[in-house]
């Protein structure tokens, strides 16, 4: 495919809002995660909740789209210049040349969830102030970005559970190349609700502690929320050697079912492969690897399978969800942020709360922080349904000039 | 863009199956409201079949439709699926039981309630690993998907196959979106032609000028409006009026019927246009 640049990206995860708060809390080993306090929730879990989200109300002149989700996607938009940069691009493009492309596996059904506990008890109805579109809505998050932004170009939401938010690389990527717009907002957003807690909690998936993804004693996912944006367009000329490109992007189904990844991992392989070679890429040139990992008995056992069919025992990789627990349909581009940020610093993060790696997986699994030169990665999503996304990013310009 | 449709399916209330749908949307036909049956897929195991509710099985039904009329491989073809509301008689449950004291959530239920569910369940019955995507964009779904399926088919060397599909919520939450019909479109589209092309399509998004293209008969347009599956049925409209066109005698009377372009809303302040041309 053709490279696209990553011109701007920001995020706000449970390590803190910023790139500079995200890159400082994983260059010192620090989590996100902490007993679950999250409303009335009674599991015995770990989450990684955003701190102040309740007193950080959505735009003013937006208070319709007024719901959890979106005021994580306004806290998000607010770090790292991330506005600023995207009216320099509308400056450049044009409003309607820009599009967004965003996903999300719960959107705002929080509000939902809590309207039900508030139906009338004569007629069942939901209270007046209940409002579907602002919230609940799947494509609510990409029309409050897309207002908040005042961008006009095409819109959607990909919601493909935990793979969402990589896939919309894939799709930004084409709507550029049919020439619908020169540039797209990409990103992700998902945040803590009662659906995601107690649906996994039901399938067994949720652990009693921090995840500790690849370990030998795993036992589940600790839930996470998270915003995350990157403005993506085509290479400009000026482009300096620092800016990180999104080189390929692969996309698979796992054809085996609904909520357990094929055992061998062959859907994840397919994606794997078609990101490598859609960036044109031998599996020996990807330095780093942000695993899926969420740390639940099957997916790191069948993610592993799938990477050490490729790549072989000796490329590092890691998992983030240690740090920042599962982020679900912000996964994919809070992984691919982290990837880049690993790119322009030179930088891998080991793996939190893990302290022995389970003896059955082959791939080379960090456990600790490694300095050294990073100039291609890939990231892995991997979500219900067997929906896989890997993406490959890159620098690719004159990197001796830095 | 320009691209190729070479298969169609459609379910809703009285278009049973696009053979059965096409006088009727021609406009050779009375459109006459009948219980929507949705076929039993036979490739989900009954096993999985009986986990599944209607949306999986109107977009299951509708994309079969379409992939056998192009005479292609449903394990081969990447499959985009929109849809505003998912499922929401399955959420309406998860809600019911999260609103109750133990707050206890199937895990049947759970996994069926990703917005992905139908995409996940049709790989597992095309035994299709080729890319599918979910997308949603409110009243603005079957467009949004339309769109992304056509970058798809300019993006990829095999035929594409768009799935959209939306029913109603029960109460409460009918009341707070009032989707108003259960319908589903199935549509196959190719990059270049085939011997098997219906119709070739031009696609562009444009600055909002024109009302988007009404239906004929009230009561399908009172599904087109109400349902943001439905909106794609203007599309299922030309394509019946050339196909028809195509074998009918008539050829100059039905031809002065096929509009020019047909135009969809899209988002705030825009519109898609759509060509659809004879191939």
């Amino acid at each position: 495919m053709q490279p696209l640049q990553l011109s701007a990206f920001t995020l706000a995860t449970p390590l803190g809002a910023g790139v500079s708060a995200t890159l400082d809390a994983l260059r010192a080993g620090r989590s996100g995660l902490a007993r679950c306090d999250f409303l009335d929730v009674d599991l015995d879990t770990f989450v990684g909740r955003i701190a102040g989200l309740e007193d950080h109300p959505v735009r003013a002149d937006l208070a319709a789209y007024d719901c959890r989700n979106n005021r994580l996607a306004q806290l998000g938009l607010e770090q790292d210049n991330f506005i600023e940069a995207v009216a320099a691009a509308r400056q450049r493009y044009g409003r309607e040349r820009i599009g967004v492309f965003l996903g999300t596996s719960t959107s705002g059904i929080l509000d939902t969830e809590l309207a039900y506990r508030q139906r009338a008890p004569e007629t069942g109805a939901l209270p007046e102030r209940y409002n579907y579109e602002g919230s609940h809505s799947c494509y609510s998050v990409a029309d409050y970005v897309q207002r908040a932004l005042d961008l006009a170009g095409p819109a959607l939401v990909v919601s493909t559970a935990c793979s969402s938010s990589a896939k919309v690389f894939g799709t930004a990527a084409r709507m550029i190349e049919a020439g619908l717009c020169d540039a797209a907002i990409v990103g992700g957003v998902d945040s803590l609700c009662l659906t995601t807690l107690y649906g996994f909690n039901s399938l067994g998936l949720v652990s009693n502690r921090p995840c500790r993804p690849y370990s030998v004693d795993r036992d589940g996912i600790s839930i996470g929320e998270a915003a995350g944006f990157v403005l993506l367009e085509k290479v400009r000329p000026e482009t300096d050697s620092n800016n990180v490109m999104l080189l390929g992007v692969g996309e698979s189904s796992d054809a085996y079912h609904m909520s357990t990844p094929h055992p061998e991992g062959a859907g994840a392989r397919l994606a794997i492969k078609a990101a490598l070679n859609a960036a044109g890429l031998a599996p020996g040139d990807i330095d780093y690897i942000n695993l899926h990992g969420t740390g639940t008995k099957s997916n790191d056992a069948a993610e592993d399978q799938a990477v050490f069919s490729v790549f072989g025992g000796n490329t590092p990789c890691s998992s983030t969800k240690g740090a920042t627990g599962h982020l679900l349909g912000a996964a994919g581009v809070c992984g691919a942020i982290i990837s880049a940020l690993c790119i322009q610093h030179d930088f891998m993060p080991g793996g939190l709360n893990t302290e022995h790696i389970d003896p059955a997986l082959k791939s080379a699994y960090l456990l600790k922080n490694k300095q050294q030169k990073v100039n291609f990665t890939l990231s892995n999503s991997l979500g219900f349904g067997g929906s896989n996304c890997s993406l490959v990013l890159g620098q690719v310009l004159n990197r001796g000039s830095r | 863009m320009r691209i190729f449709i070479e298969g169609v399916g459609v379910l809703g209330a009285g278009l049973s199956g696009w053979p059965a749908s096409l006088p009727i949307l021609a406009g050779a036909a009375p459109y006459q409201p009948a219980a929507l049956v949705i076929p039993a897929s036979e490739l989900l195991p009954s096993a999985e079949r009986r986990r599944t509710g209607v949306p999986v099985k109107l977009a299951l039904a509708v994309g079969c439709e379409a992939i056998a009329h192009s005479l292609r491989d449903a394990a081969e073809l990447p499959a985009v699926f929109a849809s505003s509301a998912g499922d929401g008689d399955n959420m309406h449950y998860i809600f019911d039981m999260l609103s109750q004291n133990g707050r206890e959530v199937s895990p049947t239920r759970f996994h069926n309630s990703v917005h992905n569910a139908p995409s996940g369940y049709w790989s597992i019955a095309t035994k299709s690993m080729a890319p599918t995507t979910s997308v949603a964009c409110f009243d603005d779904s079957f467009v949004a998907g339309l769109i992304e399926a056509a970058t798809q088919t300019l993006a990829s060397s095999n035929a594409v196959v768009l799935i959209a599909y939306d029913a109603p919520y029960p109460h409460p939450l009918h009341a707070a979106r009032p989707v108003s019909a259960t319908f589903g479109i199935g549509l196959v589209l190719t990059r270049v032609k085939t011997d098997r092309s219906l119709a070739e399509l031009k696609i562009g998004i444009s600055r909002k000028t024109d009302a988007s293209t009404p239906i004929a008969d009230a009561e399908l347009e009172a599904m087109r409006v109400g349902t943001p599956a439905a909106r794609g049925l203007p599309l299922l409209a030309a394509l019946a009026a050339l196909c028809s066109e195509k074998s009918g005698p008539s050829e100059k009377a039905s031809s002065e019927k096929i509009p020019a372009k047909i135009c969809f809303d899209y988002l705030a302040g825009k519109q898609l246009d759509v060509a659809v041309l004879r191939c």
